[in-house]
């Protein structure tokens, strides 16, 4: 197996890797390649924003290529995959079929690997939990060469360590998921416009729907502090199943940097918001473009200009959720630089591995171009978050402190006590477990 | 109609992203290459993505005695019978230079292997009088070079093999297209220097589906490498031959 130097960035283009990387296609090629080295950190599809797939401490292992399906069950919707294989690939083979993920993240780039490993959410937290709730079981090779099949009944901590727990345990080869039915291959989406944030939260409260997002206008202020969009979808009655157009545009050239000026954004923002009209409106929706509709455009990040950007993502809990959001996006708002629409989701309490993000409250997703106020920013947003008991999200994280992440999650030490037994060497480690010391130093 | 693929060289990235679109468009696949292990989950992968069924078979190019199971699983399928070859070795130049016994391996591998395997399939599809033959070539076959002219060499006679295959089938109403492809992103190129314009294996595929639609008789993949090798191939030789490409 050829190792490849190979440089390359989170899907923030702010921190980046310069190392050796290696794409086995086999199956037999794994074990000695994860003997072989000293660190290791297994890569998705770099969809992390920060540094979580960034292999600075040592080589990189791509997964791409082992994306097979394994097995499949009609009568119980029990799909087996390798790794590799995305989310949006399993939507594409098996929504026409009247299956689907159980939970897809915004966009179907994602990996089985990468969706474990940050134990990743979707629009139907609130009602369907997390990713790793519908894993049965998975496969995973650890840093002696072997490889175990671990469960909720087989080694329940390594599984709890290993779901959201950012490539540290092992190399995940293969997993067993528990599809959703999927009723349609349409979705029936009704949007409404929101004028502040104590309606938006209380629009969440009201829902019902299975599936529900909001986008918020991050330049608003005042009284219109928080409008936005409310999107609520739920599957379409009509049966026919649509061709899925996988078509993608991408992005030619990095362009400059003012492509998300304040002024631009400002405009963006506003016709995103008037594009619904004052009273709302029902659309039907093809199931790939309602879930990740930003995949039309392949490497929209490229749109930040070469200094990229930083995504701020935390969940608040319940009670704090009012207060803090509106803490959180006045610090935004006053800031002075500006960030395109961002995301607001209600979370239910679904959550399956010991550095999981998801809690019961409000989670708000924001991108932030990094320009000189940027750090200054995020440090303040990571303080408001602590202050309102809430938490930040791995998948998107490559600011905060590592004193502040031991508080925000409590089972970190349970964590620790896992991934140093499967992994006393600590051969599988990235950037980010390094910066946030994510095994605890011994 | 019933309609199979037999895919050689299944373990390849290029011979897989094309198992997966014949799979998804409905055709029987059978698998032949030397990871049984792998291409066991390459088979079920095509199960599982809509082929009515699919096998693994070992082949070895340089093994003749392994062709046989492939001719029997070929002809008890019904209907049309379709093969596509991804086969071939490139050994580096320099270990061919002090081994030159290599030069017979690469051989096998890259064109009499092959060859032999399709010269008995031939009869098999001339009875049937339909199907097509996709031979994957490369463009080192068009014109020797130092870096891989033995590979080069042994992919030109593949060509010239399709190229009579071609006048000889064409008869029974049986196609022969002729690929070469360019850099393609495989386990092949990764990590190797001075790799250019690299295509995905999934477009490769595309491209082959294309063809066989269309019945081509020679695609390069991508497209714009016919343009790049009709200049290499029209320098002079006094001029080539000094050259380091
Ligand atoms: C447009 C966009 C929208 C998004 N929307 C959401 C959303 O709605 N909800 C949400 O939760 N997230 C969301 N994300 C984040 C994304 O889903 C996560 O970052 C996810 O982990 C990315 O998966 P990946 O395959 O790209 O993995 P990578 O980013 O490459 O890796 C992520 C982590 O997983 C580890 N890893 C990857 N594969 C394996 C493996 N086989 N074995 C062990 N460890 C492995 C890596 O080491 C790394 O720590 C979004 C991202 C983008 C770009």
């Amino acid at each position: 197996m050829r190792w490849n130097q190979i440089k390359y960035a989170g899907w923030g283009n702010v921190l980046t890797a310069d190392t050796q990387v290696a794409r086995p296609e086999r199956h037999s090629a794994l074990e000695e390649l994860i003997t072989d080295c000293d660190h290791i950190l297994p890569i998705g599809s770099q969809r992390s924003y920060g540094d979580a797939a960034i292999a600075t401490e040592g080589k990189g292992l791509k997964t791409e290529r082992m994306d097979r399906l394994l097995d499949f069950d009609p009568d119980t919707g029990t799909l087996e995959v390798e790794a590799g294989i995305k989310l949006g690939e399993i939507l594409r083979l098996f929504a026409p079929r009247g299956w689907k993920p159980a939970v897809v993240p915004g966009t179907g780039m994602t990996t089985v690997g990468g969706a474990i490993a940050n134990d990743v959410h979707g629009k139907n937290h609130h009602i369907d939990g997390s990713f790793g709730q519908h894993v049965e079981s998975l496969v995973l090779l650890t840093a002696d060469g072997n490889a175990r099949r671990i469960s909720r009944k087989k080694e329940a901590g390594l599984f709890k360590a290993t779901i959201g727990g950012v490539g540290q345990t092992g190399l995940i080869t293969s997993a067993i998921l528990k599809l959703h039915p999927c009723p349609s291959t349409t979705m029936s989406v009704s949007e409404n416009r929101i004028a502040n944030l104590s309606d938006f939260v209380d629009a969440f409260e009201a829902s019902t729907a299975p599936y529900q997002v909001g986008w918020i206008d991050t330049l608003a202020k005042g009284g219109d502090l928080g409008r936005g969009i409310l999107e609520e979808a739920e599957f379409s009655a009509q049966p026919a199943a649509t061709i899925m157009n996988q078509k993608t545009k991408s992005i030619p050239m990095t362009p400059p940097g003012f492509a998300v000026s304040g002024p631009i954004v400002k405009i963006f923002n506003a016709l995103y918001l008037r594009r619904v009209p004052v009273d709302g409106r029902t659309v039907d929706r093809p199931i790939n473009e309602f879930f990740f509709p930003l995949d039309k455009i392949s490497d929209w990040n490229r749109l930040y200009g070469k200094k990229g950007f930083y995504q701020f993502q935390c969940v608040l809990p319940m009670e704090r959720a009012k207060d803090g959001l509106s803490d959180l996006l006045e610090i935004v708002s006053d800031g002075g630089i500006a960030s395109p629409l961002a995301v607001l989701k209600k979370m239910g309490e679904g959550r399956a591995g010991y550095l999981s993000f998801p809690m019961e409250g409000y989670t708000l997703a924001i991108d932030l171009p990094n320009r000189a106020q940027t750090p200054a920013i995020l440090s303040d947003l990571a303080e408001v978050t602590e202050r309102h008991q809430g938490r930040i999200y791995l998948a998107k994280d490559g600011a905060i402190s590592s004193d502040a992440i031991a508080r925000m999650y409590p089972e970190i030490g349970k964590f620790r006590e896992q991934v140093n037994k499967v992994d006393p060497g600590h051969k599988f480690i990235s950037a980010m477990a390094k910066r946030l010391n994510l095994r605890g130093q011994s | 109609m019933n309609r199979t693929w037999i895919i050689v060289g299944a373990t390849s990235s290029m011979a897989r992203a094309f198992a997966r679109k014949v799979a998804e468009d409905g055709c029987h696949v059978l698998l032949a290459g030397r990871d049984l292990a792998d291409m066991k989950r390459t088979k079920k992968d095509c199960e599982l993505r809509g082929a009515p069924s699919a096998y693994a078979v070992m082949f070895d190019a340089r093994k003749p005695g392994t062709f046989d199971e492939i001719c029997v699983k070929a002809a008890v399928q019904d209907g049309e019978i379709n093969v596509a070859v991804f086969v071939g070795s490139m050994p580096e130049q320099s270990a061919i230079d002090t081994d030159p016994t290599l030069i017979d391996g690469t051989i096998q591998d890259s064109f009499t292997g092959p060859a032999q395997l399709l010269h008995r399939l031939a009869p098999l599809m001339e009875e049937r009088g339909c199907g097509t033959v996709i031979g994957v070539g490369s463009v080192a076959g068009d014109r020797g070079r130092l870096s891989n002219y033995v590979y080069g060499s042994a992919k030109a006679g593949f060509h010239t093999y399709l190229a009579g295959l071609r006048n000889r089938l064409g008869r029974s109403g049986v196609h022969v297209v002729t690929v070469k492809p360019g850099f393609v992103d495989t386990a092949m190129t990764w990590g190797i220097e001075g790799m250019f314009l690299v295509a995905a294996p999934e477009s490769v595929a595309d491209d082959l589906l294309k063809a066989v639609k269309k019945k081509r008789n020679t695609i390069y993949t991508p497209w714009f490498w016919r343009y790049i090798m009709l200049i290499i191939c029209h320098v002079p030789e006094f001029i080539f031959k000094k050259l380091k490409i």
